[in-house]
């Protein structure tokens, strides 16, 4: 079926998001939505996992929140927590997110190409087969995988930044993994949060999700893959195992 | 230990003349305080003791009795037998003390000082037996005004598009207890009963089981901090859809459900790996301000296309009526206010006991607030926290509530004796555990009958009450303050509660 384009200049969000479901249940693989300047909640719950939905513009906070399966790629920036408690699919960013990316994300991938705000991938978590993954381009703000109970996060520091130096890395992380390239300053390190060399074995489990980020954004992944990376993950599986005592 | 051991908090008595040595109360205690010893039962550990009743609910010649306190401390004012207890706790051990149910300090119970009113002579009072009375409730966003056009046949056609709301055939619905906190057969049986009585539970923070599918039009999936369980499928299966900000159990802080209690079941619920900690930060991490929540309530409401309520639960603190007002309009359909007394399955101690306050007071004056800023049409009240019986249910409908939570007492129709130790996973009755061994005991079909029977009850209560008051409509004994008066309390509380003095 060919593709929709849909103009949302002036449209409000729930009669876009009716639109792109709409042609969903069309059978449509193939949306196309041109100005869009601000709307929240795009593709918010949406389902089909064939189903490519193109961004051009720059959409409001929560895209792709809650959804299961979709592609969605934006030509622009995002605004706050894309990938906000999704469930399967992706989300490919030319450009950088606000705060909160991917919070709570249980699958599917977030890439952001540039940098994202404070507490991303905060409180991802992880279940069977599901296995959430962002992987940032840049750089990322304070308290970057907080509370982390699952998944995978990766920030590469691409172009001479460095991946991220403020406080709360991985403050209260209890699963999943941290990997960036180089590493963070200790002092960076939240409380329960420990970090080591990434070994052979794990450069060798997030290479190829490297080479399809770069791919995604038509770069070359050799000098990327090239230099070390840190792995930061949770000191114990029980951070709070110590904290209570029965009354 | 320097300090040893502090005395018994239950003494157990076996009387060996009535003993029958049928064994029961050693199978069904499960803090192992009795033993076979040859062809007698002893007991072997009363420190084990925590006053759950299993053993002498289950003991077929009422052979036990259990003495609280039986060791007295020297008594004094200040510091209580709790106080220096705790004291001894925690120099042991450093750590913070946690416990189950709700808050146990003896604040005054303001639900004893209000007294409802009667018809005598003047106004003749109704009588529920001759006359229909309607407990009809519905939750949900009521128009403020509505536009009607006149058809040519002189109908009359409506014009404003009506917000989703709940029906309740009674203003008693069940509160948020999660698989999890509680075992799956005690959340069956919680949903058996509210779908036979045309009324609504809460799925707490740990997602909607399976196995409860079949009850998922009156089951109200709640969006937690920790997200456990929601994806758009859960939130699709609900009837509405609950944002919990805060509990009044513990306000401020998260939840915590300890591994041990994460079993392959629980974890498959709350879509978590087997046996990892699920921890609920304090604050949602995307909700960092009133217009946060607001982005999360219509996100909720995109994703599910518009079509379903959505509650805001806080817990009842000091500028409660400042914050309602705020939720009120950020587009949720109700708020939620859970007072102190409320009950649950993990809180500190500190929280527990000294943080939040009374539903009343927080019920009262978010109605107030709300009608003073002409919005309280925008959302309904949900009071919650310390509901004990119908009459609490009658006063605080009087105070402005649309419907109630119940949580605790409905446990209690389970068998629950409210002996506090929820947070310890070895529940007795099977209700606050996911032992199998424990679970099993509870059978949800009689349970659902105990717990219906008893909604059952109090909506036949309120009923009478209603109809002694010669009122036949629960919209009419909503905020109708006039039907309450004080007795014994001050004059700053009755100004809050707008309720006057007995024998003004």
């Amino acid at each position: 079926m060919a593709a929709v384009r849909i103009d949302a200049k002036d449209l409000h969000y729930t009669p876009l998001n009716q639109q792109i479901r709409k042609a969903v249940s069309d059978g449509v693989k193939e949306i196309v939505i041109d100005n869009v300047l601000g709307q929240r909640f795009i593709a918010d719950g949406l389902r089909g996992d064939d189903v490519t939905v193109t961004v051009n513009g720059v959409p409001g906070g929560d895209l792709a929140m809650f959804m299961s399966g979709p592609t969605v790629i934006v030509h622009g920036n995002a605004d706050h927590a894309p990938g906000n408690t999704m469930n399967q699919g992706k989300v490919i960013v030319h450009g950088s997110a606000g705060d909160a990316t991917a919070h709570s994300m249980r699958g599917g991938r977030v890439y952001i190409r540039d940098n994202i705000g404070y507490r991303g991938g905060i409180h991802m978590k992880q279940y069977r087969e599901k296995r959430p993954i962002l992987v940032v381009g840049g750089s990322a703000r304070a308290f970057l995988g907080e509370y982390m109970a699952g998944g995978l996060l990766i920030v590469l520091g691409l172009n001479g930044q460095i991946p991220v130096a403020e406080r709360g890395v991985g403050s209260g992380i209890h699963g999943g993994e941290i990997f960036v390239r180089g590493e963070v300053e200790a002092r960076y390190l939240g409380v329960g949060a420990k970090q080591l060399p990434a070994t052979a074995e794990q450069m060798a489990m997030i290479q190829p999700i490297i080479e399809d980020f770069a791919k995604s954004f038509g770069l070359d992944p050799a000098p990327i893959l090239k230099e070390k990376y840190s792995r930061i993950a949770a000191a114990s599986a029980r951070p709070f195992a110590n904290k209570y005592t029965p009354e | 230990m320097s300090i040893g051991s502090v005395p018994l908090r239950f003494k157990v008595e076996l009387d060996s003349e009535r003993c029958m040595k049928c064994g029961r109360c050693v199978e069904n205690c499960s803090y192992g305080v009795f033993r076979k010893e040859g062809e007698n039962i002893v007991v072997a550990n009363p420190r084990g003791c925590v006053a759950c009743h299993r053993c002498l609910a289950f003991c077929p010649r009422d052979a036990i009795s259990i003495y609280e306190k039986p060791t007295d401390y020297r008594s004094h004012p200040v510091w209580t037998r709790e106080v220096r207890e705790a004291v001894f706790n925690q120099a042991k051990t450093g750590r913070i003390i946690v416990a189950g149910m709700g808050n146990v300090l003896p604040y005054p119970e303001i639900f004893d000082r209000l007294v409802l009113d009667a018809c005598q002579v003047t106004n003749p009072s109704i009588d529920p037996l001759r006359e229909p009375m309607e407990l009809r409730t519905y939750i949900g966003k009521k128009p403020a005004a509505l536009a009607v056009k006149e058809k040519k046949n002189g109908d009359a056609e409506l014009l404003t598009q009506i917000s989703p709301n709940l029906k309740l055939e009674t203003p008693i619905m069940i509160g948020h207890m999660s698989y999890g906190a509680i075992s799956l057969n005690a959340q069956t049986a919680l949903a058996k009963a509210v779908t036979k009585m045309g009324t609504f539970m809460g799925t707490g923070e740990g997602g909607l089981h399976e196995s409860l599918y079949p009850y998922q039009d009156h089951m109200i999936v709640q969006v937690a901090s920790g997200r456990f369980g929601v994806d758009i499928n859960y939130l699709e299966r609900g009837a509405a859809i609950e944002i919990k900000i805060g509990q009044g159990a513990k306000p401020g802080i998260g939840g915590h459900l300890p591994g041990e209690k994460v079993c392959a079941d629980v974890s498959c619920t709350r879509m978590i790996p087997e046996g990892s900690d699920a921890i609920s930060p304090a604050p949602h991490h995307d909700i960092y301000s009133i217009e946060d929540l607001k982005q999360l309530v219509h996100s909720l409401k995109e994703a599910t296309e518009w079509k379903k309520p959505v509650f805001v639960k806080i817990a009842a603190v000091h500028n409660s009526a400042a914050i309602a007002a705020g939720i009120a309009r950020s587009g949720a359909d109700a708020v939620v206010i859970d007072g102190f007394r409320g009950g649950t399955g993990a809180a500190p101690r500190v929280f527990r006991d000294h943080v939040g306050m009374p539903v009343e007071a927080a019920v009262a004056s978010v109605d107030a607030k709300l009608r003073k800023q002409g919005i309280r049409n925008e959302v309904s009240i949900i009071a919650s926290g310390g509901i004990r019986q119908s009459a609490d249910i009658a006063k605080i409908i009087c105070l402005g509530a649309d419907a109630v939570y119940i949580g605790t007492s409905a446990l209690v129709a389970m068998g629950c004796r409210v002996c506090g130790t929820c947070n310890r996973g070895t529940c007795a009755w099977g209700i606050a555990t996911q032992r199998p061994e424990l679970t099993q005991r509870l059978d949800p079909e009689t349970n659902a009958v105990q717990v219906a029977n008893l909604i059952h009850a109090w909506t036949d209560e309120i009923a009478e009450l209603m109809g002694a008051a010669g009122i036949n409509s629960i919209e009419s004994l909503r905020g109708n303050r006039d039907r309450l008066r004080g007795y014994m309390l001050d004059e700053g509380l009755l100004n809050v509660l707008d309720v006057k003095t007995v024998g003004a």
